[in-house]
């Protein structure tokens, strides 16, 4: 590997490259299209020069969508806002009870453990539509339909699973031993899981948060189903857009780049978790 | 008064019984080295001390108060493990000082006691790194540090000199008894090196199958082993064993191993004809160049160099192979080896063993 021949550098920049392009292009692409009007996006052939205009994502913020066929109201920002709260609110909830939990699959062996754990797994398994039905039967019945507490709780289905067996595969992966100096040391069971065990298993809950809180805010068909535009998420709230005029691309980019950039930013600060080694060489291995 | 008293400890998992009633005591500022081969149950004896693990039967009492339920942080034990388990996210000193804040000690004096022990054990230049910057023999005195620095009742140290190397190895087994004095706690340690156990034990707790098969001092664990294996375990090289039969020859018995006729005491009598195993450790043997009386006519085979000493490698005149030790000076004359030399022994060095039951015999005493 350390002498390799220029050939081999052409090709492998070559290869980095179009890869690179594939994954990168369409992002660029919509970025792009968030600046232009939609008669430029539906130009044929599309072109790369264009007079940028900022209508889109004004009409974004102000919640006004100018259309040849009258003003309409947007609830964007709002959307936004949901999104926010459901995923942060699902993801600490889950992190709540998840942690916990991954720790007890981890460290004990207690009578179905193991079927506990699948069961909970398994939740991922089953297609979304096939518990919405019942779920919004049972949502009308308790009251929750379209409030708050009740999208949480359903995104508990997406984020708890994921939270769960990630973090347990951390909590295994740290030796008893360096628990059990610890409460040798004079040191109570629960000191040592907020002192030894959780800090051991950082980056690993780091990582479980960050994928819970993408594929929470990711989510489209639960909220669709069991909420209405005033709690629904940027995801369901993009369909306004699709209005009876013709479909606004337009704005559908800007909410998209808009949309995408906390995951992206949130991903980018997470990143150093989830790099960094967990076991820091106190075990001999 | 015993600090630490083990009474009849069983535990077994689900591959079986990996302790059985084992029963052990501790005065404090005694050593007890707990010794043998790996898979034996010494650690989880050890976890069992402290806590961590349940015995199925058995009590355990520290100071006089029973402590068999108690959580581990309640007993006031310190335990060195063996692979070091230090906190990897402290610092060396967090890592020494974790037992003193658990008492809540005041910052002040903390300190003082930390650099105290770290001064000690001369990792007092490493207390702001990190676990993993360490070396193994300063992990493995971080380790120490830790679990002496509370002043604990009951000291356990689960062969803490495992992962060092050879020349720290040798440091600590001529410091530790001298440093785990000065702390007079009621120390188990567990090794499987017998010159560890030889050099540290006040006392030796030889552990075979979860049981104790001889509990004694190091010198009686190695002069007069109660079985062939406890025999087999201690020493280096290996302790020569050879079949025999008791026989009566007019007044006295004797066997016939090794090359030549011994005679046995009388007390022996009683095991006439039955098989039995003699056992001659090398050190014993006596190798001369010249014929002496009573001495027999052996092969040297080769001659191995082993530190200060030199390992024989004898063959009788019936093929019987016998290893001797004997001291460089020495060693000097006999060369490579390929030659001819005459061994004999003084017959009181020779233990002898049941065959079948591999206990050793037990003199009748009048």
């Amino acid at each position: 590997m350390e002498r390799s021949s220029s050939l081999e550098k052409a090709i492998r920049g070559i290869l980095i490259t179009a890869v690179l392009l594939f994954f990168l292009f369409p992002i660029f692409w919509i970025f792009l299209m968030s600046f232009q009007t939609n008669e430029d996006i539906l130009r044929i052939p599309p072109s790369l020069f264009f007079e940028p205009t900022l209508q889109n994502y004004s009409a974004l913020l102000t919640g006004k969508l100018e259309t040849a066929a009258g003003s309409l109201d947007i609830a964007f920002m709002r959307n936004l806002g949901n999104s926010l709260l459901l995923s942060t609110f699902s993801v600490l909830l889950s992190l709540a009870l998840g942690v916990p939990a991954a720790y007890a699959f981890a460290r004990f062996k207690f009578r179905l453990g193991e079927n506990i754990a699948f069961t909970l797994l398994s939740f991922r398994f089953a297609p979304p539509l096939l518990v919405l039905l019942p779920l919004s039967l049972f949502f009308k019945q308790l009251g929750l339909t379209d409030t708050y507490i009740g999208l949480i709780w359903v995104y508990q289905l997406i984020c708890l699973p994921l939270i769960l067996w990630i973090v347990r595969g951390y909590f295994e992966d740290i030796s008893p031993d360096i628990e059990n100096a610890y409460r040798i040391a004079g040191h109570s069971w629960w000191r040592t899981f907020r002192r030894i065990a959780i800090p051991l298993a950082r980056p690993g809950i780091a990582a479980a948060g960050l994928l819970a809180f993408i594929f929470a805010w990711n989510n489209f068909i639960f909220a669709l189903i069991l909420a209405s535009a005033s709690k629904q998420p940027v995801t369901v709230g993009a369909l306004a857009f699709v209005t009876a005029s013709g479909i606004q691309y337009g704005q559908i980019a800007a909410a998209i780049v808009l949309s995408v950039t906390p995951t992206l930013l949130l991903a980018l600060y997470a990143q150093r978790y989830l790099v960094e080694g967990l076991s820091l060489g106190a075990v001999k291995g | 008064m015993s600090s630490l008293e083990l009474s009849n400890i069983s535990k077994g998992f689900k591959s079986g019984m990996v302790l059985e009633d084992v029963s052990l005591s501790v005065k404090a500022g005694e050593i007890v080295v707990v010794f043998g081969p790996s898979g034996t149950g010494k650690t989880v004896l050890l976890r069992i001390v402290a806590g961590v693990q349940e015995p199925d039967a058995g009590g355990i009492t520290i100071d006089g108060v029973d402590m068999t339920d108690a959580s581990p942080e309640a007993r006031n034990v310190g335990m060195a493990f063996q692979n070091f388990a230090l906190f990897p996210h402290f610092s060396t000193h967090d890592n020494i000082a974790s037992p003193l804040t658990a008492r809540n000690v005041p910052e002040g004096r903390l300190k003082e006691q930390v650099s105290a022990i770290a001064r000690m054990l001369k990792i007092d230049h490493v207390l702001g790194h990190a676990p993993r910057e360490l070396s193994n023999g300063q992990k493995q005195r971080t380790a120490l540090a830790r679990a002496l620095i509370g002043q604990p009742k009951v000291l356990l140290l689960d062969d803490p000199l495992r992962n060092v190397d050879a020349k720290l190895r040798y440091e600590m087994r001529l410091e530790l008894p001298r440093l785990l004095r000065t702390f007079n706690s009621a120390v188990i340690y567990v090794t499987q090196d017998y010159k560890e156990a030889m050099a540290l034990g006040d006392h030796i707790a030889v552990l075979r199958n979860g049981r104790i098969e001889q509990w004694d001092t190091p010198t009686n664990v190695y002069r007069a082993p109660v079985s062939l294996d406890v025999a087999r375990l201690f020493g280096d090289p290996t302790i020569n064993l050879a079949p025999c039969r008791l026989e009566t020859v007019g007044q006295g018995s004797q066997i016939h191993a090794f090359g030549r006729v011994s005679p046995v005491s009388e007390a022996y009598a009683e095991a006439t004809g039955r098989d039995l195993v003699a056992g001659l450790r090398p050190e014993h043997v006596i190798v001369t160049e010249t014929n002496t009386p009573g001495s027999v006519e052996f092969d040297l085979d080769a001659v191995m160099p082993v530190n200060v000493r030199s390992v024989l490698y004898l063959r009788g005149p019936a093929g019987e192979e016998v290893l001797a030790t004997v001291g460089e000076s020495e060693a000097a004359r006999f060369g490579r080896g390929h030659r001819k030399v005459w061994v004999s022994f003084a017959p009181d060095d020779i233990l002898l063993f049941d065959a079948a039951s591999g206990q050793r015999l037990a003199p009748r005493v009048n």
